[in-house]
This record gives C-alpha cells, sequence and structure tokens, in this order.
C-alpha cells in the first residue's frame, strides 16, 4: 500500500506543466483522490508525477455573460457543491455533488480531475453530457459529447491539459433531477440517472437524460429523450432509456440489475425533472 | 516551478497545528507516515490507505482530508492540523468532551479522522442537522461503536450557536 517512487514537479505555470508532460510516462497530479489510491495499489507506475495544484487562476467560478458559467477544472468538488452561483444556476450540479464519495474527498478531489479519470460510475462526466459542456484545454475547446471516450479513456491528448468547464445556460423553464443507487453512501454509484425537463407552453420542448455507470461511458438516452417531446410519457421514456444501455455485471450488481435501475432511476429523475419544470407537484406525463 | 529527484529526501516546510515545523521526504512518501513516522505525532491513524476509511483524515488549510491521499512534498507552506492540536491547555474541544460523554469510542481507532472532519463541519455549518451529522460520519468507518454514541455527541455541540 505504498506508491512505486516516482519524481515530483510542482508546476507552477500552464506552460511548465506541459513541457513536462513531453515525457510519456509524466502523469498530472491534481486532487489526486483517484490517482493516488491507484499508485498506492501500485496499478499505475508513473515515472514522473506533474503536480498542477500549484498553477494559480485555475480554480475560478465566473459568469459568462450569457447565463452559463465558466469553471476553472481545479475546482474542487466541495466549492462546486456549496457554490451559491452553481446552485442558482445549475441545481442539479450542486445536488449530484453530494453523491461524491465524502467530505474528505469532496474538499480535495477536482472536478478537471474527475473528467479526466473518466470513471464510468463518476457523476461529472455524466453531468458535463446533461448540461452540454465544452470543455477547454491547453490545444482546443471539445464538446463533452466528444471528449469520452470509453472506460478511463478520453480525447485528451498526453500533453493536454483540461482547463476550463463551460457550462452554457439552460433553457427558461428547465427543471432536472438526479437519481443515484449505491449500496453505501458514498459509494461509486451503481447507477445513476440525471435528467433536465424544458417547457414551452406546458409542453416538453427539450428532456436531456444521461445514464451514469450502466455503459463504458456516461450514455445520452436519446431514444428515450424523443419521447418526451413526442408525449409518450415518462413511462415509456423509461424502458427506452432501459433498452439502450449495456451494462456490465460484477459482483456488486448483475447486469440485469443494473439495466432495471435505469429504467427506476429513469423515471424518478424525468419526473422530479417535469416537476420542478413545471412547478407543480401535479402528476407528471 | 519545484522539481524533487525520485528516491532522495527533500525538504518540507509547513505548519502543524499552527507551529513551523520541518521535516525530509521522498516524493512518494504519504503525509500520513510523514507525520506519524517523520515528526512523530502519532494521532493521525493509519488505515486503509486508499483513502476508504477515514482514520487518517487531517484538515489541509482548513479542510478535511485524507493524508494517505496526499503526498508530504505537496504540503510544503501550508497548514496542516491534526487531532493533537484540537484540545488546549485548559481542557478539551467540545467535540473530544461530547465524544467522551455519550461513549462515542472505544478502540478509538477511528476517533481522530471523526474529529477532523466534525471539527470542519462545526467551522463551516455550526447548525448542521443529524442528516447532515450522518452524512459526514459516513466518510469514517467505525467498529465499535455503531455510530449511535457519535451521532448523539455530534448533536449535543452542533446547533448551540
Amino acid at each position: 500500500m505504498k506508491p512505486p517512487a516516482f519524481e515530483y514537479l510542482a508546476a507552477t505555470s500552464l506552460a511548465q506543466a506541459v513541457a513536462a508532460l513531453a515525457n510519456d510516462e509524466a502523469k498530472i497530479i491534481a486532487g489526486g483522490q483517484s490517482l493516488v489510491p491507484m499508485l498506492n495499489f501500485r496499478l499505475l507506475a508513473p515515472s514522473l508525477l506533474v503536480d498542477i495544484t500549484r498553477i494559480p487562476g485555475l480554480d475560478a467560478i465566473e459568469e459568462d455573460g450569457g447565463g452559463g458559467l465558466r469553471i476553472g477544472a481545479l475546482t474542487r468538488h466541495h466549492t462546486l457543491e456549496t457554490s451559491a452561483m452553481v446552485q442558482a444556476r445549475f441545481p442539479v450540479l450542486s445536488a449530484a455533488m453530494k453523491h461524491v464519495a465524502h467530505l474528505a474527498v469532496r474538499n480535495r478531489g477536482t472536478i478537471g480531475g474527475s473528467l479526466c479519470h473518466a470513471d464510468p460510475a463518476a457523476e461529472l462526466p455524466g453531468l458535463a453530457l446533461l448540461l452540454n459542456a465544452q470543455l477547454k484545454t491547453t490545444q482546443r475547446t471539445v464538446a463533452a459529447a466528444d471528449f469520452f471516450e470509453g472506460a478511463l479513456s478520453t480525447a485528451l491528448a498526453g500533453d493536454e491539459i483540461l482547463t476550463e468547464i463551460q457550462l452554457p445556460a439552460l433553457p427558461p423553464r428547465t427543471g432536472w433531477g438526479f437519481e443515484e443507487f449505491a449500496r453505501r453512501s458514498g459509494d461509486f454509484a451503481l447507477t445513476a440517472v440525471g435528467a433536465t425537463v424544458s417547457l414551452s407552453d406546458g409542453e416538453v420542448a427539450e428532456a436531456r437524460i444521461v445514464v451514469i455507470g450502466a455503459d463504458d461511458t456516461p450514455l445520452r438516452a436519446s431514444a428515450a429523450e424523443v419521447l418526451l417531446t413526442d408525449r409518450s410519457g415518462i413511462a415509456a421514456a423509461a424502458i427506452a432509456a432501459q433498452g439502450q444501455v449495456s451494462p456490465n455485471g460484477d459482483l456488486h450488481g448483475s447486469a440485469d440489475y443494473r439495466r432495471h435501475l435505469v429504467g427506476v432511476l429513469t423515471r424518478r429523475a424525468l419526473t422530479a425533472a417535469w416537476r420542478r419544470a413545471s412547478g407543480t407537484g401535479g402528476e407528471a406525463p | 516551478m519545484r522539481y524533487l529527484e525520485a528516491g532522495k529526501r527533500h525538504r518540507v516546510r509547513f505548519a502543524l497545528n499552527g507551529r513551523a515545523v520541518e521535516g525530509e521526504a521522498e516524493p512518494r512518501l504519504l503525509l500520513s507516515d510523514f507525520l506519524r513516522q517523520h515528526l512523530g505525532a502519532f494521532g493521525t491513524h493509519v488505515g486503509c490507505e486508499h483513502g476508504s476509511c477515514g482514520a487518517c483524515t487531517v484538515r489541509l488549510d482548513g479542510k478535511a482530508v485524507r493524508s494517505c491521499l496526499l503526498y508530504a512534498v505537496q504540503i510544503d507552506g501550508k497548514a496542516v492540523a491534526t487531532v493533537e492540536g484540537l484540545a488546549k491547555p485548559d481542557g478539551l474541544n467540545p467535540l473530544q468532551a461530547a465524544l467522551r460523554k455519550h461513549h462515542g469510542l472505544q478502540c478509538g481507532f477511528c476517533t481522530p479522522g471523526i474529529l477532523m472532519s466534525l471539527s470542519q463541519l462545526r467551522d463551516e455549518e455550526p447548525n448542521a442537522d443529524e442528516a447532515r451529522i450522518r452524512d459526514v460520519l459516513s466518510g469514517h468507518i467505525c467498529r465499535c461503536t455503531g455510530y449511535h454514541g457519535i451521532v448523539q455527541a455530534a448533536l449535543d455541540v452542533f446547533g448551540k450557536d
């Protein structure tokens, strides 16, 4: 349970960090809440750790002028959870952060780290997809939909660093739901579902549904989304979402059980989203 | 920019419970081991060494963190608080006193970590309710008490301001 030996570089600028990543056995450390356990278990043995937490200016949460937010990649989960700006504009994000591990891990873990680690059961990659995030790096800006390529695998190049998460404003009259099932508080999700429902003249104008933990990457349940806009209803959407995922079974839960959870959680998340959007406690469609 | 060679020890200076301390650490040395083996601060306990059990929780610049998920070289120039810093010369910290009163510990292995998380919660949310207290305690594994006494102790301290 002790990590292998490595060189350590505390970068104070992005240019220094990028230059250090020319070493292809180098690994970035930010909060280290996924990386350090992997090193302690000796699942990884990078020759160099490049610490980016002393680079200034990467942990701000700012308004983008159009109702959205720009969030620095070094922002900690706990900051996101407790930020008044995030609670006002993207309450689904604050609510979902409460499911991420525990206080001490949320204090230290960064949102950029979670996105780049790309654990299929982690909340933030799914939320980035749900909220249509644009991910700004040292080289370009990538849509969240193009960022996650597989389990623990992203579109980032070896010497590319994620610097900012840009969240565009949600449409007016948008409600949200986030439902997660884990065996114990703070465990990785067996499955989680995030949803937003936007209403216009009382009808569903847009619905977004993201399923977490039931596939190699977070998944937009697009087949289920259209069933909301064509008024087929939430029950039909939940069944469609189940049909879209290919979960793996493991000792925590079988594939069938996870598929079952996708249906239940989709129904609950959509119901909550519809109620928040309509401002009523009434019967969801 | 600070570059540290692998396998060699490097100077680390930081504030431990308000007092300036220094020691030498290889890059791979965990903060938990640095505190115990190099600085003789045995109050911080080491359990799982992968961030699950909560026994090694300390506060870094005020925030509760797992000291087994930090390298000693990362805390250079920062402030670390451990359980040793909680009690004052005139007696126990209120959280410590409440744990004693409510039998919130038996073997005491998990207690230092629990105190560090609850002390952050008390600073940030002095009126936290039972659900919030239980949520924070869920990051700590206690195999003796069944948590009841710990929750009762916290309820005795929170919400009194």
